[in-house]
């Protein structure tokens, strides 16, 4: 393997490491970007651009905390179940609250009842897998039902519209010319990037998914921490559904079906390990751009949805078949 | 028979691992029709050759002539093919299919597209009769008794005509008596013309039924004897050390202080009899007793890694209450554990982080500067941890030193008491005499040490004074002053007519 010959700068020798590991994919990404550049007509234009943005803003978002769970060897599929069903409560609870306060506690309320809706899920499958010993895609395979369930009895099934305008702000505005969705992303990526390379709980997250028994070993509270990152991907999960239902003007029970595996097919073409120990924010973020910008390009070209399910599918595979490759050229 | 043509030779076999070179230009040959023990510490190259041998991993350079053909093999099948069979401690048999399927997997005989099961079961009696009679072959595997499956594993080499076969140590988990029927078979099989390679620790096998044998140490070949006759224990033993072996652990007596670890009526899963010794200052408290013995789930009770049932630990004159490692690690405990791959290291990651695994825990949330850095540099330099960087994976050490960073990563903490379970398994015998002079200057500061090993001259070596654990209690606590083997040994054996001791 190719080493950054660096004594000392361990922090920054990690994150080169990183990026060298991850330059295959984002070699690939710039590629592809130049070509669709290219070739592509209206693919690089301001519009363009600013709607590719905020369609990976979403998944950029679960990217982030799902990229903690992996590497702690876990996975979290109820988040899509999560996203529907804060957006669905953030809009029921700021509708019914509003004319009886001033609009911005209503719909703050309202929103902070949808991101801590999200967050009790996430500590609730954090202590059934830690606590408990329950395999983490069996946990969040039954909350994803239990939690989608909660969504439409919150709505009555059916979508429920904003009557505060003041909500539209959150997923609406933008801060010149950058929608707000694109700027929360981008802020969780700078967040859970420094929480995962520069501070105790980050460093611990890769070591417990690297060996756990040896981590608990070596004294690090196992069980606190995995039920801190389920915790943090609930939240994450929830502030993403609140930003969507501002977006989409009313919250939907039936959103965000297959978003689970959307985040977890970024995080792996971002080069993170399913069995845990591996993972770096630069290559997630490549992994996320990948996945937006192939998707956008289908829809520029006018391709079926359809063959896009195909697409993605194939461009998934392609990935991980070229990550094997390239270990197994360093380990034998 | 032609006694004396190699039917097998190693020509100039080199492997290396990243960070380790385990075989440097190994060559010699095996004659046909004899039996060729292979002998070296652990580490020094003997299971990376059997593991070429076998197809397992291929050379990086070097070849081996078989039958004057000379070859490498790209898988393990490909070895199969070419009558190579390789023995292996865990057998490679399918514990849920039959003895007569198992002997014919992967090419069983068919009719009409269907098995015929009739001919696979007198195929198997056939080839089971000439090795052991009292196997069915239709009984399960899982079934039978290890002895009796190694039979297995025999006479499946057999029916794909194998005309080398090695063993990996058969003899570990048999008795007395299957060990003499194995030496018979393998007598058996050496007359029929058949080249054997015999790996063992234990000497006085290689003497019994070995023709030749070559010994290696740290991935050389030292010394080929093509004759056993006047060749002696102890040059074998020198051979295999390159040095006197007396003085490799470093002892020196040191001055005893105040108690650091004292633990009474400790009672837990693993224990038959509640458990009460001390450690004092300085002190380096062997545990010795046979596998099973309750040795490592002791220190684990001591560390919190199991819960205990009872009793108290007392820390430097101080009460503790110790629910988990944590616990332990926040008092001056701390534990390197008996496994290091499953329980000590993280392989995939650097040896940066390992090292700072649990230092980092007491310095708070966030991780500023380049403490990390420093810290990893202090330890890679204290304990001359062999790597080309702080930034190479864990996995990529040799034991030795996955073995010297768990001991690093304890040593930015202020440590009272050490426990260490089996320090140098499976390490060679360098890096083991750097440990013992890391486990003695840690003394000469006053730290407790309690060391569990089933190496008999490795506790008596370092020990100033030995624990003797048998089925689940301590049942003797004997100072170095009065230890000999066979006492230490005598008291470790279960009373009654039992097996070997291991």
């Amino acid at each position: 393997m190719k080493e950054t010959d660096n004594k000392t700068g361990a922090p920054a020798a990690g994150f080169l490491r990183g990026v060298w590991e991850n330059a295959g994919m984002a070699l690939v990404f710039a590629a592809m970007f130049a070509a669709a550049a290219m070739f592509v007509p209206y693919f690089f234009t301001v519009t363009n651009m600013k709607g590719l943005a905020l369609s990976v803003s979403m998944v950029g978002m679960g990217a982030c905390t799902m990229l903690f769970c992996l590497a702690c060897g876990h996975f979290d599929l109820s988040i899509e179940s999560i996203v529907a069903f804060s957006g669905v409560l953030a809009v029921v609870v700021a509708n019914a609250l509003s004319g009886s306060m001033s609009s911005f506690s209503s719909v703050a309320l309202g929103m902070g009842a949808g991101v801590l809706a999200g967050t009790l899920v996430g500590v609730m499958n954090g202590v059934i897998v830690a606590k408990f010993g329950i395999n983490a895609l069996i946990t969040t395979l039954a909350t994803m039902q239990i939690v989608r369930g909660m969504a439409l009895i919150t709505s009555g099934g059916k979508a429920v519209g904003i009557s505060d305008e003041n909500f539209y702000r959150l997923g609406l505005s933008d801060l010149l010319g950058v929608p707000t969705p694109v700027l929360i992303t981008v802020a969780c990526f700078v967040i859970f990037g420094f929480l995962l390379n520069r501070t105790t709980f980050g460093r611990n997250t890769l070591a417990i998914g690297g060996n756990e028994q040896a981590s608990r070993l070596a004294g690090i509270a196992v069980d606190r921490t995995k039920i801190a990152i389920f915790a943090m991907q609930g939240m994450v999960a929830g502030f993403a559904g609140v930003v969507l239902a501002s977006r989409l003007t009313s919250g939907q029970p039936n959103i965000a079906q297959g978003f689970a595996l959307e985040v977890i097919s970024a995080c792996v073409l971002g080069g993170v390990s399913l069995t845990g120990g591996v993972g770096t924010m630069p290559g997630v973020i490549v992994g996320v751009l990948i996945m937006g910008m192939v998707q956008n390009v289908m829809n520029l070209l006018a391709i079926e949805a359809f063959w896009q399910y195909v697409a993605r599918g194939a461009i998934l595979l392609s990935a991980v078949l070229f990550d094997r490759w390239k270990q197994r050229r360093f380990h034998r | 028979m032609a006694n004396d043509s190699p039917y097998l030779q190693f020509r100039n076999i080199s492997k290396s691992f990243p960070g380790v070179k385990a075989l440097d230009g190994v060559s010699f040959s095996v004659r046909e029709g004899s039996v060729h023990g292979l002998v070296g510490e652990n580490g020094a190259g003997k299971s990376t050759l059997l593991k070429i041998l076998s197809g397992a991993y291929a050379p990086d350079s070097g070849d081996m002539v078989l039958g004057g053909r000379p070859m490498v093999f790209r898988s393990t099948a490909e070895a199969f093919r070419n009558g190579i069979a390789v023995i292996y401690q865990e057998l490679q048999l399918v514990p849920e299919l039959s003895v007569a399927e198992n002997l014919f997997l992967g090419h069983m005989p068919v009719r009409g597209g269907l098995l015929d099961r009739r001919r696979l079961r007198e195929a198997a009696a056939a080839q089971l009769q000439t090795i052991e009679e009292g196997i069915d072959p239709a009984t399960k595997v899982s079934r039978l008794p290890i002895a009796q499956r190694q039979m297995v594993e025999i006479a499946k080499a057999l029916t794909r005509g194998a005309r080398v076969l090695a063993f990996d140590e058969p003899t570990s988990s048999l008795t007395a008596r299957e060990v003499a029927k194995l030496f018979s078979v393998i007598a058996e099989l050496k007359r029929q013309g058949r080249s054997i390679l015999y790996v063992s620790h234990r000497l006085d096998e290689i003497f019994e039924i070995c023709d030749s044998a070559t010994v290696f140490r740290d991935g050389r070949r030292i010394e080929t004897f093509e004759d056993m006759g006047g060749v002696t224990r102890d040059v074998l033993v020198n051979r295999m050390v390159g040095r006197d072996i007396r003085d490799i652990y470093n002892y020196a007596p040191r001055q005893l202080h105040e108690p650091v670890l004292e633990a009474s009526g400790l009672a837990g899963p693993g224990l038959s009899e509640p458990a009460s010794f001390s450690v004092a200052g300085g002190e380096v408290l062997g545990v010795f007793g046979l596998v099973g013995a309750g040795r490592t789930e002791l220190l684990k009770l001591l560390y919190g890694a199991v819960r205990k049932t009872g009793g108290t630990v007392r820390l430097a004159g101080e009460d503790v209450v110790i629910r988990k490692p944590a616990d332990a690690i926040g008092r001056g405990m701390v534990l390197c554990p008996e496994d290091r791959k499953d329980e000590g290291i993280i392989p995939i990651r650097s040896v940066l982080e390992n090292l700072n695994l649990s230092g980092r825990l007491s310095r708070g949330f966030f991780i500023f500067g380049d403490w990390e850095g420093m810290n990893a540099a202090r330890q890679i330099e204290r304990f001359r941890i062999k790597t080309p960087s702080p930034a190479q994976l864990a996995v990529n050490l040799s034991g030795g030193n996955q073995q010297k960073v768990i001991l690093g990563r304890w040593l930015s903490e202020k440590v009272k008491v050490l426990l260490l379970d089996e320090p140098t398994r499976g390490i060679d015998v360098g890096a083991k005499s750097e440990i013992y002079a890391i486990m003695q200057s840690l003394a000469r500061d006053g730290v407790g040490i309690v060391m569990v090993s089933s190496d008999l001259p490795e506790a008596l070596g370092v020990s100033d004074r030995i624990l003797v654990m048998r089925s689940g209690r301590i049942v003797a606590s004997v100072d170095r002053n009065d230890a000999t083997e066979e006492k230490l040994l005598k008291l470790a054996l279960p009373a009654g007519p039992q097996a070997v001791a291991s």
